[in-house]
């Protein structure tokens, strides 16, 4: 039988969504039996929403002063510590996870299965590599224990409507000193989250510059959207990089996508390609994003965006 | 600082499209464009710059791979590494094992940083940094856009979700780069030249005592679900209207 261990993100306040599509990748597992770990300085309140995901066992904590920012050198002995009483460990494929869980791995004498998109057994999943343009079925071996992010993208949030049993880890290990937390910069924002936002309006480069690229947050905003951008756009300074979506930023899956002068780029489509709707908005009618566009424009941006951001405010 | 130690890994070239071959056993290399995976070539670049700056007294690139993973190097040797090595291996092999090989590597040279990619594009893994610094039990600093070295401390800004984190790092240590590090530099025609002369060495991984990991098995391959080409429409009201009709707004 499966028992798995997720790993648990958080902001040290609130739970992260990507928790809980862990919790569906796992649940993918016959048998699986799931146990959710948060390490954190304090892990009250994070447990409880951890304890509410449908599906889960258990809630164990690891409350410690050195858990108060995430950091991968000082949370993964304490995952390996635990891994023992598991035949998977499964985090999710956000930053946190893609720091954290290769050096569980490492530390663990294993490989790390990254960004499962499809269960097809409890040691066989499907993965994509090159930038999505193939996808492997990989097989790790039965008798190790697995190690693996969960493509978040790919999974739908477990409902909330449990309550497991909330318990502290022994999750005890020599911790290091060598890795400290400064500080974290981002731009403060009212907007909804770039990675769980039904809807994503996103410019391009053809934005031109920061003032302009006001065209795409006033169409979010009629729309209750998060933005997002090209890597051209976060380059060119018209925009924050956490804003990136595309294989080096945020894999995303919205109900709809509104891109706006970005011209479609293979590294761009790996972040959409699970998007419900997309719209293209683009005034060369050849740009590849329109291969893929459910829905195409070809018009110029600055002509139709004010006139679109009326029409769909009423 | 002593020794800098970077990975070059040789994948198809990020402008290719590749394409998965019909009998699904692998994708398509033959005659397809390779080069140095895009991240690595922003890690030599900040590794020379941290050089060029006077912190570091040599740059020590480093493949993994088959001989022509040769060309890569000697690329990297135009940009301006002192030296390279070609851990020649056949056939795939498994991050924890690449993991190992370059530990083996960093204890040999007394290496206090080792730069690496945040990914490699090809199998997209995001492994080998974190592994490395694991088993070689020294900091990590992965994603980063932003490196400072102070005497024996390295700052680093990491791109992560929410922002832009800051970390303090001692070392040795491993650091992953991100796309927004830097811009690497042109390779000119002297360069070229030059490089010929620098001293590429080849080691066989039985040299570094080093044993492959359990690996995990490619079992197929297959093209991703592919998207259809959908509608146009002339003008916002169309938009609009499609807008409506799929229930979208
Ligand atoms: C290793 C690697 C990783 C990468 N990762 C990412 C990633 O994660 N995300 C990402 O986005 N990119 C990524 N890239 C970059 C990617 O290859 C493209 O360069 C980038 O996506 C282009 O951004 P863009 O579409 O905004 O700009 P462009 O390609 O310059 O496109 C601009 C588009 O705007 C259109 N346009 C111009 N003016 C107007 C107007 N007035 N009205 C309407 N349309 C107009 C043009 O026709 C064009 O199609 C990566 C590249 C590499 C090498
Ligand atoms: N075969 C290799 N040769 C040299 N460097 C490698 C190799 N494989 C991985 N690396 C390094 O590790 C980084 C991350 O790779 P990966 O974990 O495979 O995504 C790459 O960007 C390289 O810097």
């Amino acid at each position: 039988m499966a028992k798995v261990l997720i790993i648990a993100e958080h902001d040290g306040s609130a739970l992260n969504p990507a928790t809980a599509k862990c919790v569906s990748c796992a649940a993918a597992i016959d048998g699986a039996e799931i146990d959710v770990l948060v390490l954190a300085a304090s892990a009250g309140e994070i447990a409880a929403q951890a304890a509410a995901i449908d599906g889960v066992s258990r809630v164990l904590t690891a409350e410690r002063p050195e858990n108060e920012h995430a950091l991968a050198a000082v949370q993964a002995p304490q995952v390996a510590a635990l891994a023992g009483d598991y035949t998977h460990v499964i985090g999710p494929s956000t930053t946190f996870g893609r720091d954290l869980m290769p050096r569980v791995a490492a530390l663990c004498g294993v490989n790390q299965v990254t960004d499962i998109m499809a269960v097809e057994g409890s040691h066989t999943f499907k993965r994509p590599i090159y930038a999505g343009n193939a996808i492997v079925t990989v097989e790790a071996p039965g008798d190790a224990l697995l190690v693996a992010t969960a493509r978040v993208a790919s999974w739908p949030a477990a409902a909330a409507g449990n309550s497991a049993p909330i318990e502290a880890a022994a999750a005890d290990a020599d911790l290091p000193t060598h890795t400290r937390y400064v500080g974290i910069e981002s731009a403060a924002s009212d907007r909804p989250d770039l990675q769980t936002a039904s809807r994503v309006v996103a410019g391009g480069r053809a934005l031109g510059s920061e003032e302009q690229f006001q065209l795409v947050y006033q169409l979010a905003d009629v729309l209750g959207a998060a933005v997002g951008a090209s890597r051209a756009a976060v380059d060119a300074g018209y925009c924050p990089n956490e804003l990136q979506v595309g294989q080096t930023g945020k894999i995303i899956a919205p109900e709809l996508y509104i891109a706006i002068g970005i011209s479609g780029a293979i590294q761009h489509m790996t972040g959409i390609k699970d998007a419900g709707t997309i719209v293209a908005i683009n005034k060369d009618e050849e740009a590849p994003i329109f291969e893929v566009a459910d829905v195409g424009l070809v018009a110029d941006l600055f002509a139709v965006m004010p006139e679109l951001t009326a029409a769909l405010s009423n | 600082m002593d020794k800098i130690i970077v990975g070059l890994k040789r994948v198809v070239d990020y402008n290719v499209r590749v394409q998965v071959k019909s009998d699904g056993s692998g994708v398509e290399t033959d005659g397809v464009k390779m080069s140095i995976n895009p991240f690595d070539e922003i890690a030599l670049e900040e590794a020379l710059r941290i050089k060029e700056a006077g912190n570091a007294s040599e740059v020590i690139a480093v493949s993994i791979g088959g001989s022509d993973a040769q060309q890569q190097l000697r690329t990297g040797l135009a940009m301006g590494a002192d030296r390279a090595i070609l851990v020649k291996v056949d056939g795939d092999i498994d991050p924890l094992s690449v993991a190992r090989i370059f530990k083996a590597l960093a204890e040999k040279e007394g290496a206090e940083l080792v730069m690496l990619g945040k990914q490699a594009i090809d199998d997209d893994s995001t492994q080998v940094p974190q592994m490395l610094a694991a088993i070689w039990d020294r900091p990590q600093a992965t994603f980063a856009s932003g490196v400072s070295i102070d005497g024996n401390v390295a700052k680093v800004v990491r791109e992560v979700d929410a922002g832009l984190e800051t970390v303090e790092v001692d070392l040795p240590a491993v650091i992953s780069v991100d796309l927004r590090l830097n811009e690497p530099r042109y390779v000119k025609l002297p360069d070229i030249m030059k490089a010929k002369k620098k001293p590429l060495d080849e080691i066989a991984l039985a040299d570094l005592s080093v044993e492959a990991g359990p690996t995990i098995k490619e079992l197929a391959f297959a093209p991703p679900d592919g998207r259809q080409r959908g509608i146009k429409v002339d003008d916002v009201a169309g938009l609009v209207s499609a807008l409506k009709e799929k229930g979208l707004v």
